[in-house]
């Protein structure tokens, strides 16, 4: 039997670990030059830092992980720098891109571990160069040891926000500012429910303070207005207080996110069906809590499956395993099935209280102003698409597809994955519509760009 | 169950059965129309958008030519023009087997009022120096171009009901009959009854017609699109090649969309997925064609359901079994082009008893009767 793993982060490794013991040799699969996913990303071979100093708190975690990855390459067909780009699930088949060539490679069954991007929300001057995701400027840091600029705001809400914050600081680049659109109070009121997550709850309450005791500017409950500056260069952030006092920051860069998304345009194109999470605000692939989807011989685990973090991921990783051997009528431990069950089942409600604790902005989604852009590959503004909800000469846009048939939001490079929650909030509100009711944008392969040339031997 | 009575009913909201709806409420007709899905959902909403006539059966000129007048009026028509530009098709020739295609093409040409153009090597290679050294040949029709299929059904459903026609979405239908006076139609719990039945349900039409007793040999065609990043905009042209197995263009926002091969579908469901074998060949001979693509991203692919007919055009006419009841459907891969044209044509059978283009070709009788 041909397993495909997709993905060598904290799911995807835990995966192939359980395959592998079962006597399997998984065709392993990620698009990055190494394994470790977005939680433990490893710097480039030539940079080599202190797993202590790159992974802070989790440094034992990120070095167990990457033992096990690094342990598990030569029993595994292991392809990094490998893009899957397509899945069909009825010849079970992948396509793939690796170093500039393409290939097909046939599966019998299929673990897909994508993990997660970043949330965004729009704000006016957000495409400026100097702006990055909250995500992306964590990633330079930890793979290439730089900061996104000298005076640098970290906008947003959610873990990723504080924790960046902290490790900023801890690398020397102290943050201008940290900007929370959640308010103090909200977070207070949600905080009981998070006692459940033991360990992370409180690495969490102890980033939020070493940021505060750092003397470094808090603002929560804010409104963004604009990200201000001249051609090429950011020059300050204008933002509304709690109390609705204008304000605004100096700085050089921002970095904003609003929690993640799964990336599952593979369990997409592999037919699974979505529904709409309201706590995550995220439309999520149909899966058990041991990680089958609807679809034979599909399974899901991790970030990509419905946002859970690193320690649900290994776990979601190693069950989806057992429950792809399992149906395959291969002997499984019960004890450890088990014991994953009730360690999941425990976590999914931290993550729920996680959720209520730093909600997506909707609002702000939705109140973004007419000329902004939502749709950066296309160019598409958040005016147009109120446009396309209102009454242009093709009708009505009642659903997000058809907004992007008619606008082309999402059409673009990166097929609405930064765009996508922002723009269904957007035509929601022109539709006065929940946004669950407006359905989300259509994957279509490939997952990610392919070049023509590597076709034209 | 309430029942509603209308002159006129429609089955499927493609090109011809929006464009019917349209030309029939603009001469005062009710009619319904009746959508499974969104208008335009199906293949008038996601193919190439090739707006073309170099290269039809002689049989379709006719109804292009119309149709072409249509689309020169788009905007008043419909509010808007669809993205219709007057691009020129150039259609080429990579072997002196495909030369010689293009030079009897011109006979055709000639005689249904066709402007075009037989380009030789060194011209060819002077006007457009992006080609590949591999083309010879190449025939412009400079009264073709494109449009996008996304907006022209849902525009001109937006004009038909602004003329009067009522359009039924998510309106699948389930059940047909004839009393020998009226048509009974059912969508789930919903029932209407006309005097006339038009059959635009594109692949589906085959489905409708046996339901008449009229069992065509209809199978579903999925051509194998995809689409670049934005790059500098320097094909003006819609390209295509004698036997069709690749055809690009290019719009001035930059993106190039390619077609080529076939991918998946299941009508039944409705879906369809490009195959990624054909996305591979279809990108190789697009650089081979214009080679300067190569290192160009391909940023999504996909296809679509429409009707083909073993002999390559639609059956569009009178039905043989029962009265006022006119088929239009299996435009076997080229009826974006043809579909105003086609509303207009239904509209003048039901008014008029007679159209000015010559329908014989289309007849449904050509299979029926066969079978018969
Ligand atoms: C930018 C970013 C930074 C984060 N930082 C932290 C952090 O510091 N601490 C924390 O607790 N959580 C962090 N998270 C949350 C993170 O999602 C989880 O902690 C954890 O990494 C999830 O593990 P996973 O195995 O599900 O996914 P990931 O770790 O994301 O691994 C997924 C892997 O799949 C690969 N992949 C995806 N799609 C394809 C494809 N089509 N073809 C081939 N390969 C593919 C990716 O390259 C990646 O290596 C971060 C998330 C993001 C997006
Ligand atoms: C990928 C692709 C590329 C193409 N490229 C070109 C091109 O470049 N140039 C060109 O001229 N042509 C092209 N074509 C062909 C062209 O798109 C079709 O010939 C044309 O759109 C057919 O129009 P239609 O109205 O017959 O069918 P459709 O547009 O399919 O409309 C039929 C409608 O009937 C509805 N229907 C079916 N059954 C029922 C039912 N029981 N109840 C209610 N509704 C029903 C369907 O939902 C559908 O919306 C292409 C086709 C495809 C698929």
């Amino acid at each position: 039997m041909k397993v495909a793993v997709v993905g060598a982060g904290p799911a995807g490794v835990r995966a192939v670990e359980q395959l592998v013991a079962a006597g399997l040799t998984p065709l392993w699969l990620d698009e990055a030059p190494d394994g470790g996913g977005r939680i433990y990303q490893r710097p480039p071979a030539q940079l080599s830092r202190d797993a202590r100093r790159l992974y802070g708190f989790e440094a034992k975690r990120a070095t167990a992980l990457h033992a096990t990855l690094d342990a598990l390459k030569a029993h595994a067909d292991w392809r990094p720098n490998t893009l899957v780009w397509h899945i069909d699930p009825h010849r079970r088949r992948l396509e793939v891109l690796s170093a500039g060539t393409q290939a097909t490679l046939d599966f019998d069954a299929a673990l897909l571990c994508t993990g997660a991007m970043d949330r965004v929300v729009p704000v006016p001057g957000w495409t400026r160069p100097g702006v990055t995701t909250l995500g992306a400027a964590q990633i330079a840091l930890k793979t290439q040891g730089c900061a996104i600029g000298d005076k640098v705001v970290l906008l947003g809400t959610g873990p990723l926000l504080w924790l960046l914050a902290y490790q900023y600081l801890k690398a020397g680049a102290r943050p201008a500012a940290v900007l929370d659109t959640t308010a103090f109070a909200h977070k207070a009121r949600h905080a009981p429910g998070l006692l459940a997550g033991g360990a992370v709850f409180w690495k969490g309450l102890y980033y939020m303070a070493a940021v505060r005791a750092a003397g470094v500017p808090v603002y929560e409950g804010v409104r963004p207005r604009a990200i201000t500056g001249a051609g090429d260069q950011v020059s300050g952030l204008a933002f509304e207080t709690a109390r609705g006092a204008a304000r605004t920051l100096a700085c050089d860069a921002v970095a904003l996110g609003w929690g993640l998304k799964p990336e599952a345009q593979l369990a997409d194109l592999a037919g699974v069906p979505f529904r709409f999470d309201a706590d995550q605000h995220n439309w999520l692939p149909e899966r058990d809590i041991a990680g089958r989807t609807p679809v034979p011989g599909i399974y899901l685990a991790g970030d990509g499956a419905g946002i859970g973090g690193a320690d649900v991921a290994e776990r979601a990783g190693a069950r989806a395993a057992l429950a792809l051997l399992e149906d395959t009528g291969r002997p499984v431990p019960q004890d450890t099935v088990a014991a994953l069950d009730a360690a999941l089942a425990r976590l999914a409600g931290f993550r729920t209280a996680l959720e209520r604790t730093f909600p997506f902005p909707a609002d702000l989604a939705r109140a973004v102003p007419d000329a902004t852009l939502v749709c950066r590959c296309e160019a598409i503004t958040a005016g147009d698409l109120r446009a396309a909800g209102g009454t242009p000469a093709t009708g009505t846009a009642r659903e997000l597809n058809r907004a992007k048939a008619f606008t082309r939001l999402g059409m673009g490079r990166c097929q609405g994955r930064v765009c996508g929650p922002a723009g269904a909030e957007i035509l929601a509100a022109a539709l006065n519509r929940e946004v669950a009711a407006i359905g989300r944008l259509r994957g279509q392969p490939p997952v990610k760009p392919v070049p023509l040339a590597e076709a034209a031997e | 169950m309430s029942v509603t009575d209308t002159e006129v009913l429609i089955i499927g909201a493609g090109g011809a059965g929006t464009s019917a709806a349209l030309h029939l409420a603009q001469r005062g007709v009710p009619c319904v129309l009746l959508e499974r899905g969104l208008v335009g959902g199906q293949a008038s909403g996601v193919n190439y958008g090739g707006v073309r006539q170099q290269g039809r059966h002689p049989a379709e000129l006719p109804i292009a030519r119309r149709s072409m007048a249509l689309w020169h009026r788009l905007v008043e028509i419909a509010g808007t023009d669809a993205e219709f530009t007057v691009s020129g098709h150039l259609k080429l020739a990579r072997t002196p087997e495909e030369e010689a295609e293009l030079v009897a093409y011109l006979d055709v040409a000639r005689a249904y009022d066709l402007p075009l153009r037989l380009v030789g090597r060194n011209a060819l290679h002077v006007d457009y120096p992006w080609l590949g050294p591999k083309v010879i040949a190449g025939s412009l029709a400079p009264e073709d171009g494109a449009a996008n299929p996304r907006l022209l059904v849902p525009a001109l459903a937006r004009a038909a009901r602004a003329a009067g026609a009522v359009i039924e979405e998510h309106a699948k239908v389930t059940e047909l009959a004839f009393d020998g006076t009226l048509f009974q139609v059912a969508a789930g719990e919903r029932r209407w009854r006309a005097a006339w039945l038009l059959n635009t349900a594109g692949f589906w039409g085959g489905t409708v017609a046996a339901a008449f007793d009229e069992a065509v040999p209809v199978q579903p065609l999925s051509p194998n699109m995809m689409v670049t990043e934005p790059i500098r905009y320097f094909i003006e042209p819609n390209l295509g090649v004698v036997g069709g197995n690749v055809y690009l263009r290019q719009i001035p926002r930059g993106n190039v969309i390619i077609g080529g091969g076939h991918g998946v579908s299941d009508p039944a469901v409705p879906w369809s997925r490009p195959a990624a074998e054909e996305t591979r060949a279809a990108m190789a001979l697009a650089t081979a064609l214009v080679p300067s693509l190569a290192g160009a991203c391909v940023i999504r692919s996909w296809s679509g359901i429409d009707g083909e007919m073993p002999d390559h055009i639609p059956v569009i006419g009178p039905s043989r079994t029962t009265p006022r009841l006119i088929h239009a459907f299996g435009f076997s891969g080229h009826g974006f082009q043809l579909g105003p044209g086609v509303g207009a044509i239904l509209s003048e059978l039901v008014l008029d008893g007679a159209t000015d283009v010559p329908l014989a070709p289309f007849d449904i009788g050509r299979w029926t009767a066969r079978a018969a």
